[in-house]
């Protein structure tokens, strides 16, 4: 993280009781979220959830039934509210058989930007994807990562102060992510604040500051992920030790799973000696030992009972 | 196993309607078109239209004229209203200059001109400068109409006027013989006026033929047969790829669709409204360039004469580019994806091609199937391109054909903007 959002200032994008109906499925039922100045929020659901169609309703690609959206404290359908806006979509959306400088020069003039100051950010935009040396190589030739580089980069060249990016990650390596997280980082540092979606849980818990959870349409859950863990598993560690053998009824704390001792564990320091000491009491010899920290994956599973990927 | 491939392919052919019209439907259009093209459904001969403009205003030229228009193969028109008079003008007798006019124009593809003195012309030997010929005024680009307007004429000679044919040849044979006795000029004068009461009452199914009444054959057209073919073609084949280019063009909005680039550029500054302005505008710069292309490649290899007709050339390829372009974003905008624009787009331009006279020339074709084509654009297209390059038309005589592609041009237009809304907001 670059730099923590500012908390108590209006949010530079506001979106309340959003509501859209397709036929007989509703993609957003009640859905309310903020997106605070300089701020990384991550929004979480599995599939169908309901993630693009707020994303898109944002972007002004889908007309909510319901609700509002509101952007610097005006109505997103406002004339040129949204210009200050920047949507890197979940595809693709480059002209393959023109080069990286052509795709940036493209949508830069789509964008309003002309002469020198299309030029400057096209040069610097190259720079910053590590484009520079490919720039006058048609974009079909480029690896996965170089297309979701040049992707974002397409659409913040109009230096756009909400960004909203759909899976900016999906299907790249962990070197490409990394690099497209410190390119995000660098956006932020311009003063930009990003709502994405992602399916990458660790991600979403090491780059954002907040994350809301939708699912079937509705925020199951919203906050820092101390707030979420705090809501949900609490802040227990959960431990598991493998044993050589189950331990007797009633002689230790904890559920057997899969010949593993699962428990939590508020105190840990003082707490594991005590239950090491139970557990070769009751006769077992201890073959390995888990401390697992309480995660966004154990908050998603807790709250939709489900993994994210299903 | 075999067994299970061939229901996999018959359902997913059942399931596929844009396949069964390319396996069922298209033949079964294109049969109907062009049975229809070349001689229609009953067999029966395609109408010729013919002027006649009668200068003889002799007994035997109103016979003529009317025997001519109690023929089923000819469609005949005797009167006019004068060159640019309104329409409220009463129409007149055709003369010999606007007969050829109305053939010089396109309106009909051959002219009678039956001079003053042909009653005393007809059964005279060859040989004889005082004799009047009749004038057939022709479009030789029509190559069928001046044959059967030829052998109707004789046909119709013979028998209209079978006792002015005689009479003239027995003069000619007394002539020739000195003369008739008393005798047999006394039974002759007697059995005319029955040969004409005879042929009165007679319907006009005699096959007389020959050389019976003199005529000379006039190609108002001036100009090599060939190479107005070769204009025809050259029209005809670029307005046809023209429209398979610009359908396949405007498809690339549906690749943009999946690829999320559409999204992207709408939801950018220029909007739905400037993206089909920009793709309407590079499909009609394209098409310019693809009809240009063909024409150059004509004039170099076929000498067709493009330069001597560029400002009408100019304004048909413009305003045909223009409206081809918009048609392709209503094909475009019309589909769900590449596939179903593929198979629609073939189905419907090979029909409105050989329906428009891609294929074939529509002035050849019967007057229905000349009244049916109207529907397609490019129907109206080919003509003005006719006009330019055969008839030699100034670029005032385009004014209907231009109009009429400016309106197709608007409602293709508005079409697409209204399909294109389904892109637009969800």
């Amino acid at each position: 993280m670059t730099q923590s959002p500012t908390t108590d200032a209006a949010p530079v994008m506001r979106v309340e009781h959003a509501r859209k109906r397709f036929g007989d499925t509703d993609a957003l039922k009640d859905v309310s979220v903020e997106l605070r100045p300089g701020e990384l929020l991550a929004l979480l659901g599995p599939n169908g959830a309901g993630k693009t169609t707020l994303i898109r309703s944002i972007a002004g690609r889908v007309a909510l039934d319901a609700g509002t959206i509101e952007l610097f404290g005006r109505a997103a359908d406002a004339a040129n509210a949204r210009d200050a806006l920047g949507v890197v979509p979940q595809d693709l959306a480059l002209y393959p058989l023109l080069t990286a400088r052509e795709n940036l020069e493209t949508f830069g003039t789509l964008h309003g930007l002309r002469g020198a100051a299309l030029r400057e950010r096209v040069e610097r935009a190259l720079e910053w994807t590590a484009l520079a040396d490919r720039a006058k190589e048609p974009v079909r030739r480029f690896s996965g990562g170089m297309k979701r580089r040049l992707n974002i980069a397409c659409a913040v060249l109009h230096e756009p102060r909400v960004l909203l990016l759909d899976e900016p990650t999906v299907g790249v390596d962990p070197q490409s992510r990394e690099r497209i997280y410190e390119m995000l980082d660098g956006l932020r540092t311009s003063g930009a604040s990003m709502l994405l979606t992602t399916h990458q849980l660790e991600e979403a818990e090491a780059r954002c500051d907040r994350v809301v959870i939708v699912d079937h349409g509705t925020v199951i859950a919203e906050g820092t992920l101390a707030e979420l863990v705090e809501r949900t598993t609490g802040r227990a560690l959960q431990v598991e030790l493998k044993l050589d053998r189950r331990p007797g009824e009633g002689r230790v704390t904890g559920e057997w799973r899969d010949g593993r001792l699962v428990t939590q564990l508020p105190d840990l320091v003082n707490a594991l000696p005590a239950l090491l000491d139970r557990v070769r009491a009751a006769g077992c010899t201890v073959e390995d030992v888990h401390v697992i920290r309480p995660s966004l994956q154990s908050v998603f599973l807790h709250l939709t009972g489900r993994e994210l990927r299903e | 196993m075999i067994a299970a491939l061939l229901r996999a392919w018959f359902t997913t052919l059942r399931r596929d309607r844009v396949a069964q019209a390319m396996v069922f439907l298209l033949p079964i259009v294109f049969f109907t078109i062009f049975a229809n093209v070349f001689g229609g459904r009953s067999g029966a001969t395609p109408r010729v239209s013919v002027a006649v403009a009668d200068e003889s205003h002799s007994a035997l030229s109103a016979r003529l004229v009317r025997a001519l228009g109690n023929e089923k193969s000819l469609k005949v028109t005797t009167a006019a209203r004068d060159v640019d008079a309104p329409k409220s003008a009463p129409e007149r007798p055709l003369t010999r200059e606007r007969a050829t006019r109305m053939v010089k124009d396109g309106d009909v593809p051959v002219a009678i001109v039956i001079p003053a003195g042909i009653d005393t012309s007809m059964m005279r030997f060859a040989g004889d400068t005082t004799v009047a010929r009749v004038t057939l005024v022709a479009d030789k680009s029509d190559p069928i109409a001046p044959q059967v307007v030829i052998g109707l004429l004789q046909k119709t000679a013979m028998t209209a006027a079978p006792d002015l044919l005689a009479r003239n040849g027995i003069a000619d044979f007394g002539r020739a013989t000195g003369g008739l006795t008393s005798q047999q000029q006394k039974s002759v004068d007697e059995w005319l006026p029955r040969l004409a009461a005879d042929t009165a009452a007679s319907a006009t199914d005699s096959s007389g033929a020959g050389a019976l009444l003199p005529v000379d054959i006039e190609d108002v057209m001036g100009q090599d047969q060939g190479a107005m073919m070769i204009s025809f073609y050259a029209a005809g084949i670029a307005v046809m790829f023209l429209l398979f280019s610009c359908s396949g063009g405007a498809g690339s909005m549906l690749d943009e669709l999946d690829s999320g680039t559409l999204e992207r550029v709408i939801s950018s500054r220029i909007g739905m409204n400037g993206l089909l302005v920009a793709k309407w505008l590079y499909l009609t710069l394209l098409g310019c360039l693809q009809i240009t292309v063909m024409f150059l490649y004509a004039m170099l290899v076929f000498r067709l004469p493009l330069l001597s007709h560029l400002p009408g050339f100019a304004v048909m390829t413009v305003v045909t580019a223009a409206t081809a372009a918009a048609f392709g974003l209503v094909l475009a905008t019309a589909s769900r994806t590449r596939a179903q624009l593929s198979g629609i787009s073939t189905i419907l331009i090979l029909a409105m091609s050989a329906l428009g006279g891609s294929m074939f020339p529509r002035f050849l074709m019967s007057d229905a199937m000349q009244k049916a084509g109207l529907v397609a654009f490019n129907a109206w297209a080919l003509d003005g391109f006719v006009k330019v390059f055969w008839r030699n038309a100034p670029i005032a005589a385009l004014a209907p054909q231009v109009g009429v592609l400016l309106a197709f041009l608007v409602a293709f237009a508005t079409i697409a903007r209204v399909l294109a809304r389904r892109w637009e907001r969800a």
